[in-house]
């Protein structure tokens, strides 16, 4: 939190000499409650997003940069990145485990709400708190509020299913074995239109359309998001609300005994382990806790645009989730917020709008979006050699690199 | 999971453990009291003995359906596997003096692939039909070219990309790697664009024997031709020079090298050189048998890396086995008739292979045992 707190936190009379030095309305700052200052700056953020649909129009208004801003949709799908950001983040800064392959939790949570609100399964009929889809709709229907949480559970079954063989490995390894498995989804995804006669992804050519969620006209809400005049709005305030949940449960299990014990491992395993903590047990939450948000926000993801496509899970997804993770922080909220709408925005409309930008003013024909994996590459490179703990680094992990210098070989690598 | 919980991880591996091995050079098992290792749950080689069991039946059925075919595929295999055995290697020698996974490996090679088609059919200007003569002059310029190139490149990417993360927790570099592995893709894309390039009509097809129905082409053959001197040299560099040995002594304890007055940034730069100049010939390998383009190296480098991992990664007859493994693998299952599962699921089948060496096997065929290892 880059809130203006002291250590310790008590009262402003402590440091005398630190109090000369600030202005008048950083002394009144200092005398509001701690929990006032603390949450001053979370609160002030959530509200302007918020707001954002309501102000966006004039935004979009002002002359030369209002082309930058993005539309409500976009900021959807930045939302929803940023969500499987956080979710990664989990596994990848508290718990320090690499995972090259998150982007089969995203898959499995995708079709999770393809299979359970769809017409996939044209043979069965069975609707339960669906909303706007007629009754007489055949396939798997429920409500989309069931749905994440259900795609959530799977994905987090498939989180230890994969995690209980593979997390004994260490390190590098560990890494390569789940980029195996974020190849092996997709595949099995795409291959999955005959097993044995039984369609169950529909192949290459995915599943579509997908329900939207919806209230029933509950207490004056909206029946359904999809046939709402302002249906970008509404998706735009739950994929908000679901981030906020995935925040503050982050947030809440850093700070947890697991989460404490997640850092412990991050930081030397070893010691960890003779300290009592059961390695096993405490990665493969990590990697299940992880995968649950990854699982809902991809369900989510699935409703948004209706459907689930085989062609959206490759690679590059797990290495942009990654370099979100890396350019904001690894292990801090904040930075991976940060990171994760930076790079979204830049993904979904900044690059091409950069680079029609550039070719309208200087003529220069140049498609950044083509080369948008290369950018995050570069990204990443450059920030694990001058940065290495993010745009905002968390303190712990910032000490634990830093700690890294006696690790320095004898010989001199000079280069 | 029994075992996986408490075993010290050193932080400075124990000697031996990721080392160049080389048939002549390989240390003998580690026996001492404190690395003995812990049981495997017997349930467990069960179910790999099971699987290779299974797996061996059924190349015997489809063998005695089709034993021309089958031997047809073999030679395919053979080939596959020597072009992969090129890259593996070129994984093994960098995770056995560095410890890390040279993401960007993949990459080097399929962009050595697109340039030696350049130097090839732009620079040499290679028509339709060539003579003998012609193909192999060109072939072998277009080799010194490219080998001199990618031996230059890798290194400029451990002196960019690694150099300065040597100190740095280890999965710093693998991020590291991961990106360079993106930058040079989009450098592909950037100048070669999304086309496939291929040399494929440059070596004729023509058939160098034909018996029982089985036949083996020129341009397979020359696979094998380019592939084995380059392992024979690469062998005896690493076992005949005192570069070689330098190389051994860097990958067994670096600082210990360091303190002989080997010079440790020049042997692990030397390393890379090695490594981009396999990957260069493997490159125009490839293309001149199938088509390469700028992400063939991200499929293609895992598959050479599940080699190097099968074989034991650090061991350098174990890549050339495990690739041949591998390739005879991915021949048979996307050339068998009989209950194969297809190309469909090749990289699935690859995957696995891998998931299972790594978790049931993690010291490979020939390898030893890593610390990684569970």
């Amino acid at each position: 939190m880059k809130v203006p707190t002291r250590l310790g936190g008590s009262g402003p009379d402590k440091h005398p000499g630190v109090d000369a030095q600030r202005g008048p309305v950083q002394q009144q700052w200092d005398r509001l409650p701690r929990l006032v200052r603390e949450l001053a700056l979370p609160v002030v953020v959530i509200l302007v997003t918020f707001l954002y649909p309501q102000y966006v129009d004039s935004l979009k208004g002002i002359q030369s940069v209002g082309d930058f801003f993005p539309s409500v949709g976009s900021v959807v799908i930045m939302i929803v990145f940023t969500m499987m950001a956080v979710g990664l983040n989990i596994v990848v800064g508290y718990a320090g485990l690499l995972d090259l392959g998150y982007v089969a939790f995203y898959a499995a949570g995708a079709y999770t709400a393809a299979w359970l609100a769809s017409q996939q399964f044209e043979q069965w009929s069975f609707h339960f708190g669906d909303s706007g889809v007629l009754p007489t709709l055949s396939g798997i229907h429920l409500s989309i509020w069931m749905v994440l949480p259900l795609a959530g559970i799977f994905t987090l079954v498939v989180g230890i299913l994969i995690g209980l063989p593979t997390l004994r490995l260490r390190g590098d390894y560990l890494a390569i074995v789940t980029l195996g498995f974020g190849e092996i989804i997709p595949q099995f995804v795409r291959n999955g239109d005959n097993i044995h006669g039984f369609d169950l992804t529909h192949g290459t050519f995915g599943i579509s359309p997908i329900d939207a969620p919806g209230f029933n006209g509950l207490l004056g809400l909206p029946v359904n998001y999809r046939q709402s005049l302002n249906s970008q709005e509404l998706f735009f305030y739950t994929a908000m609300v679901l981030l906020l949940i995935t925040v503050f449960c982050s947030w809440r299990l850093r700070d947890s005994r697991l989460g404490r014990a997640w850092i412990a491992i991050r930081e030397d395993e070893t010691a960890a382990a003779a300290m009592g903590i059961p390695l096993m047990r405490t990665k493969t939450w990590a990697y299940a806790i992880g995968a649950f948000f990854g699982g809902v926000a991809g369900a989510f993801y699935a409703s948004f645009k209706s459907g689930a496509f085989p062609a959206d899970f490759y690679f590059n997804i797990s290495v942009f989730l990654l370099c979100m993770v890396i350019l904001g922080g690894m292990g801090s909220i904040w930075g991976v917020l940060i990171g994760g709408m930076v790079l979204g925005y830049l993904n979904v409309e900044g690059l091409s709008t950069i680079g029609s930008k550039l070719s309208s003013s200087t003529g220069i024909n140049f498609e950044p979006s083509k080369y948008q994996f290369g950018i995050y590459g570069l990204i990443i490179v450059i920030m694990m050699l001058f940065r290495p703990t993010g745009l905002i680094s968390e303190r712990r992990h910032k000490l634990e690199l830093e700690e890294g210098v006696h690790d320095e070989a004898l010989y001199e690598s000079r280069s | 999971m029994p075992g996986g919980q408490g075993r010290p991880a050193p932080r400075q591996r124990p000697p031996g453990s990721g080392t160049i091995a080389t048939a002549e050079t390989q240390a003998p098992p580690p026996t001492s009291p404190q690395r003995r290792l812990p049981k495997r749950p017997p349930v467990a080689s069960l179910l790999g003995l099971t699987l290779v069991g299974v797996v061996v039946i059924w190349l015997v059925i489809n063998f005695t359906k089709g034993p021309s075919n089958f031997v047809e595929i073999f030679l395919i295999g053979l080939t596959n596997g020597a072009v992969y055995g090129l890259v593996a290697i070129g994984y093994t020698l960098v995770y056995g003096i560095l410890q890390l996974i040279n993401f960007a490996h993949g990459d080097v090679f399929a962009l050595s692939g697109m340039v030696a088609f350049t130097v090839l059919f732009s620079v040499f200007k290679i028509g339709p039909n060539p003579s003998t003569l012609v193909i192999v002059g060109g072939i072998v310029g277009t080799l010194l070219i490219t080998m001199t190139m990618f031996a230059g490149i890798n290194v400029l990417v451990e002196l960019v990309g690694y150099r300065r993360l040597r100190g740095a927790p280890r999965l710093a570099p693998l991020i590291t790697a991961v990106g360079m592995s993106f930058i040079i893709q989009n450098i592909g894309l950037a100048v070669y664009g999304v086309e496939f390039r291929s040399g494929s009509d440059l070596v004729p097809h023509t058939n160098v024997f034909s018996v029982f129905g089985v036949s083996y082409q020129w341009h397979k053959l020359m696979v094998l031709l380019v592939t084995i001197p380059a392992l024979f040299a690469l062998t005896w560099f690493v076992t005949h020079t005192r570069q070689g040995k330098a190389m051994r002594a860097t990958s067994q304890d670096m600082e210990a090298a360091a303190v002989m007055g080997i010079n440790v940034n020049r042997t692990i730069s030397i390393t890379f050189a090695l490594a981009g100049s396999l990957a260069a010939v493997a490159g125009l390998l490839y293309m001149v048998q199938f088509n390469v383009r700028y992400d063939t190296g991200f499929e293609l480098g895992l598959i050479a890396f599940t080699a190097a991992v099968l074989g034991g990664i650090g061991n350098l007859p174990g890549a050339v086995l495990g690739a041949l493994v591998i390739g005879f693998i991915q021949a048979f299952n996307e050339g068998l008739t009989w209950h194969a599962p297809g190309s469909d699921w090749t990289r699935s089948i690859v995957f696995g292979i891998l998931i299972a060496i790594l978790v049931f096997r993690p010291e490979g065929l020939l390898g030893e045992r890593t610390p990684e290892g569970g």
